[in-house]
Order: structure tokens, then sequence, then C-alpha cells
């Protein structure tokens, strides 16, 4: 098995050629974890640094993510046998009274592409449907989205809503959006921001890398 | 109201393609002329970080009183001959609109006052959110959002808004994941089928308010289209070579809403307006260096070349060293446009367009496709067909080529990983077939199941 190939296809974002390359990948029977991290998991992080490094834009990366994905999905059903967990669950959506989504949408792509189970809930999300989501998939992260300075006060009803609950700290809230400060995130209690699509997908990874291993 | 049709541009050179002037200006009830010679400042503003709810609202209407008079002071202080006020309502004071006309009613009065005691000249544009979009999919033609709109367009009109104006978002709950894909063959869809559709309809309507209250049919924006995809080009993530081809692709649409009874001034944010305004010859409003504290961009000096109106997009009620962030707005507005005054009064209006052209065009996609001289390219494209869909199709080419050129000129400078987005866009725009009703089907049959309703669009 050629993890290069797999990888130089995933970079170019070709979806039948990373199919059929895990498909080979398993009639050979390559272990699905090496699968997973060293052909799906690792390129993505390569696609992650061109991002970063301004080498690449948002729709190529799109493009990866989705041929990731579709390797994604073929090994999917074996992880339990492999001993496979995912790196961890996020629901995603932006507060209630604010219709804005591409940047949330933006920020969900990147934390897949991160290898993150992601649920997004969508706009206009009213306060108990964050808590119901979270606790029906049972998230690790809620992240909370709002681009005006008049929505932004709602991200703090959510958080308040987690509390009133009594499931706050089940969850580690990632709050983020156009007028959203730290200042803002320390005053209403989140537990972490950032200020862009890519440092929210890393941060997620990283914060759920570091809970899984303590 | 049989609709407008224009098949030449408005102007015979680029040479008179001037800011504060244009062929057809508009004259409001004041007396105050856009486009007839004077470039005047546009001033936005908006609530600091809070709710906007029923409890809030007296709270709400002391900042706007606030606000208004803070901005009326420093006009009146600083000899302003005239200023554009702008409302453009939070989404909660359209959904209930008599939030927003006990809102609009505060800014109006306070505007009379100020005009009746010192003599200080102002008109108002009252921007409604579309909120039918609220809706997913949207319903756009019917429904409680938009019988809110309705509602609050023709109060505020019969209470005295000058101009009406939105920023209008039939289609682009299909664009907005075409955006992040650079996905111009969809982009292309949303704008000058779906776009196109809607604004047809909903300009009849704005249209038909204004001539029963006496007020102006304004313009539109494509904000959620063309404005996204700037914002996030200057982010790093989309090519600028993309986001320039958008910026001229929304101009198809923005002219329906001309053709159905809109006489401008067109809305601030809509560069497009640019092209609008060779086409047919009325006065645009616009935003560039002064609106940065709203958002940044590319453009900020060229964007004011042909203005008629100038404006600062939207600022918080917050306070700076100096004052209230509104307030310092209005005064950069102002010496923006005293200065452009004075240039014309002086005889170098066309050497201070060309000063703010060339300051910006070859620095960036965006900029240059807002040349005048190629404005006047694309509209001359753009006027060759009636149709909006083949409109928007012919322009982006028209687009891609331009761009193409300059780059083999090496007039603009593109980034290295800008260079095969000009190919891959061309692509996509080569699959697209010139007969609209093949392009709707394949569309349809591309995008059934997503979020939109064919049946919204007369499609």
């Amino acid at each position: 098995m050629d993890f290069e190939v797999l990888s130089a296809a995933i970079q170019k974002g070709k979806v039948k050629d990373v199919k059929s390359i895990v498909n080979q990948a398993l009639e050979e029977n390559v272990p699905v974890r090496d699968i997973l991290e060293q052909g799906l998991i690792a390129p993505m992080g390569i696609v992650g640094e061109n991002f970063s490094a301004n080498k690449i834009f948002v729709p190529e990366m799109l493009m990866s993510a989705r041929a990731m994905s579709a390797g994604v999905k073929i090994i999917e059903p074996l992880f339990s046998e492999s001993g496979i967990e995912p790196i961890g669950t996020v629901v995603i959506g932006t507060v209630k009274g604010d219709l804005h989504d591409i940047g949330k949408n933006l920020v969900a792509m990147m934390m897949r592409g991160a290898g993150l189970t992601v649920y997004d809930i969508g706009i206009d999300v009213p306060d108990e449907k964050f808590v119901e989501k979270a606790e029906e998939v049972h998230a690790d992260i809620v992240a909370l989205s709002a681009l005006l300075t008049t929505t932004m006060p709602a991200i703090s009803d959510v958080i308040k809503e987690f509390e009133r609950q009594g499931v706050r700290d089940k969850y580690h809230i990632m709050i983020g959006g156009a007028p959203v400060t730290q200042a803002f995130a320390d005053e209403i209690h989140a537990d972490s921001y950032t200020s862009d699509a890519a440092s929210a997908a890393e941060y997620a990874k990283e914060y759920l890398t570091k809970k899984k291993a303590s | 109201m049989t609709p407008k049709q224009f098949t030449s541009l408005a102007y015979d050179t680029v040479d008179d393609f001037l800011y504060g002037v244009c062929p057809n200006p508009v004259t409001c009830k004041n007396g105050m002329v856009i486009g007839g010679g004077i470039i005047y400042p546009e001033i936005n503003f908006t609530l600091p970080a809070m709710e906007a709810t029923e409890t809030t609202l007296p709270k709400a209407k002391d900042i706007y009183k606030e606000i208004i008079e803070g901005v009326l002071d420093k006009a009146l202080h600083l000899h302003t001959p005239g200023i554009v006020v702008e409302f453009e309502t939070l989404p909660q004071y359209t959904e209930h609109p008599e939030w927003g006309i006990e809102i609009f009613k505060i800014l109006r009065s306070t505007m009379y006052e100020y005009e009746e005691k010192h003599g200080l000249k102002s008109v108002f544009r009252m921007t409604p959110n579309d909120l039918r979009e609220m809706n997913r999919p949207p319903i756009m033609r019917s429904g409680a959002y938009w019988e809110s709109m309705l509602k609050i367009f023709t109060e505020t009109a019969r209470e005295g808004a000058d101009f009406l104006s939105i920023e209008s978002t039939g289609g682009k709950e299909i664009n907005d994941e075409a955006i992040v894909n650079a996905d111009l063959r969809t982009s292309i869809f949303a704008l000058g089928c779906l776009g196109a559709r809607d604004m047809k309809w909903l300009w009849s309507n704005i249209s038909k308010i204004a001539e029963e209250t006496g007020s102006i049919a304004a313009g539109d924006s494509a904000c959620g289209f063309a404005n996204t995809s700037m914002v996030l080009a200057e982010q790093g993530f989309l090519p600028k070579v993309y986001a320039a081809v958008m910026r001229a692709v929304a101009a198809p649409r923005a002219l329906v809403a001309i053709e159905n009874g809109a006489v401008g001034p067109s809305k601030d944010c809509a560069y497009e307006n640019v092209y609008l305004k060779a086409i047919t010859g009325t006065p645009i409003a616009l935003e560039g260096k002064s609106a940065a504290c709203a958002h940044f961009s590319p453009i900020g000096n060229i964007a004011l070349s042909v203005a008629d109106t100038w404006s600062n997009e939207s600022v918080q009620q917050v306070k700076l060293l100096s004052g209230f962030a509104p307030v310092v707005s209005m005064e950069q507005l102002i010496y923006d446009c005293r200065l452009l005054n004075k240039a014309t009064e002086k005889g170098h209006a066309r050497l201070m367009r060309d000063l703010l052209v060339e300051s910006d065009c070859y620095l960036d996609p965006q900029a240059y496709i807002m040349k005048p001289d190629v404005v006047f390219e694309i509209s001359e494209e753009i006027v060759k067909e009636q149709s909006p869909f083949l409109r928007t199709l012919h322009t982006a080419i028209k687009a891609l080529d331009i761009l193409d050129r300059a780059v083999e000129n090496k007039e603009l400078i593109i980034d290295e990983r800008e260079e095969n987005w000009l190919e891959m866009l061309r692509e996509q725009v080569e699959e697209i077939p010139e007969d609209e009703e093949e392009f709707i089907s394949e569309m349809k049959d591309e995008l059934s199941g997503k979020r939109y309703l064919p049946e919204e669009y007369g499609i």
C-alpha cells in the first residue's frame, strides 16, 4: 500500500481515486487504522498546512475534505472492530435571531476536514435546541456563532440554557463571529474563542486530542 | 408599469463618467439633488452589543436619538451642504415593523428639526431587512415576513422616508454554498435566473409603494453575493479573481431594479453600482476606505471615483477617543466629500477621479474590474442582451477575458495561487448552455431537494 498515492489523491480532491484506493487497501488487508491515520487524516493535515501557508484556497480545501470523507465513509463501518474511536463530536449553529451561515459553514467544513464528527444544526437556532442536540449526540464541543452586535448577546443565552438545564459542565463551549472577542467570551464564561474558521478547527482538534489523552 | 429597457450606455464618453454627477439625477422633496454636481456623505449606524427586543426598545430609542443628534451636530458644525441618513433596520425591527417605525420617527423628526431650525438639509434612506430568507427554504412572495416588510416600507414612506432600499436575497439560499466552493456556475444560476426574477417582482412592488407615497424607489445591493465573496477573498479564503468576477456578474441582477422602477441612488454596499451608473445614468451610493469600520476591502479609493453619495456602510454606537463612532464616521465622510467637491469646483474632477482609480486598480483584480474604461467595456456587453440570464453569463465571460488580458499584459499582478483559477472559472462558465430553459432544467436536477423552492421564483 503506497500511502503517497492516496495522499496525492486527497490533496487533489479526487473522490473517485480515493474510493478506489481505499477499497483496494481493504482488499489487501491494510489495517483500517493505518488507512485512516496515514492515508486519510495525515494528507488532510498537509492540506490544512497549505491553506494556512496561503498556498491554496477554501474551495480546494473543501475538495480535499470531500475526497477524505468519501474514504472515511468506506472504512467507517469497520471502526468499532478495529478499536477506532472518533476524535470527538461537535454541535455547531448560529444563534437565535441571526441568519448568517457562511462563517459557521466554513468552521463546520474545516472541523470535518480535521476528522471531527460535526452536527450542523443551522441558523436562527433556539437556545434549547443546542442543548437538545448536544445531549442527543453526546457532543464534546458546542460551537456558537453570531455575526451581529445585536445577536451576540444570544450566545450568552445559550450558555445560560446549558446552565439552567444543569448540563453546562458536560460541554466545552466555543464561540466566534465578526463582533465576538476574547473579552466577550470571558464575560459570558464561554470556554474558548477563536477568531476565524481555520483556528477554530485547529483549536477544536487540539482540545479533543488533549481531552482524550487525559 | 412597463419595464424600462437599456440597450446602450447613458454616456457618450468615459471622460464624463465622474463622481457627484450623472445624466439622470434624483431630486428630493427638500430640493437636494443626488447626482446633480455635488457628492454627499451618507451616514449609517447601528446599536452597540445589545439585544433588540420589546424590553430593550426604550433604550434603543434613546441610543438612536443620541446617534442622530450627534451626526447632525457634526454635519452642521462642518458646514455640510447636505447629508443622507440611512436607517438599515435590524431584523427584529423589520419583523416587528411597529418597533422599526417608532425608531424611524425619532430619526426622521430630528432630521426635520435640524433642517427647520438650522437649515441643515438631509434626506432619509429607509432600508428594511429582507426577512424572506428566515423561512428555509425561503418563501419569497407571501407570508408573515413579506407582510412585515411591506408594512415597514409603506409606513415609513408615508411618514417621510425619501429613498426606499433593500439588500434583497433572492437566490442567496443557493449562492451561500456556491460561494465557499467558488462555484461560478451555480452563482450564475442564483443571480441571473433566481435573483433576477425575484428583483423584478420585488422592485415592481417597492416602486408601487414609492409611487403611492411620493417617496423614491432607490435601489438594491447584491451584498450577500458579491460582498460576501469580497470579504472572504480579503480573508484569503477565496481567489480574488473569483470575487472580481462575482462583482461583475452581480450587475445584470442589479439592473433589473432600475428596469422595474428604481431610479437611484442605488445602495451603498453595491459596488456593482458602477455598471448601473454607466448603463442607466442614475445616481449611486458607494463606500470604501471610510467604511473600514464595518469591513475591509481592496477598493477603498476606486469606489469613491464615480460615487454620488459616499457612505460608511455602518458603525455601532461605541465610544472612541474623539467621540462616538457614528460621529467619527460622519466627520470622515464629510471631509472626503468636501475634498472631492472642491476638486470639482476647481475643474479637477476628472483628475481626482483618475487619482482615486489609479491608486487602487492595478493592485487587485476587484479594483481593476471597477476601472471606468473596464466598467464601460463590461456595461457594453451587458446591454447587448435583454435577458438577465444571458447578460449574467456573458458578463462572466467578458470579465474573465478582461482579467486574462490584464494579467497577460502585466497590467495586473495576481498571486501565484490565483493563476489557475482564471482557467478553472472559465471551464465552469463554458459548461453553461446559452439556452436559459436548458440551464434551468440542468440546475433543477442538480439542486433538487436542496434549499430553494423553484415555484417561489416562477420557474
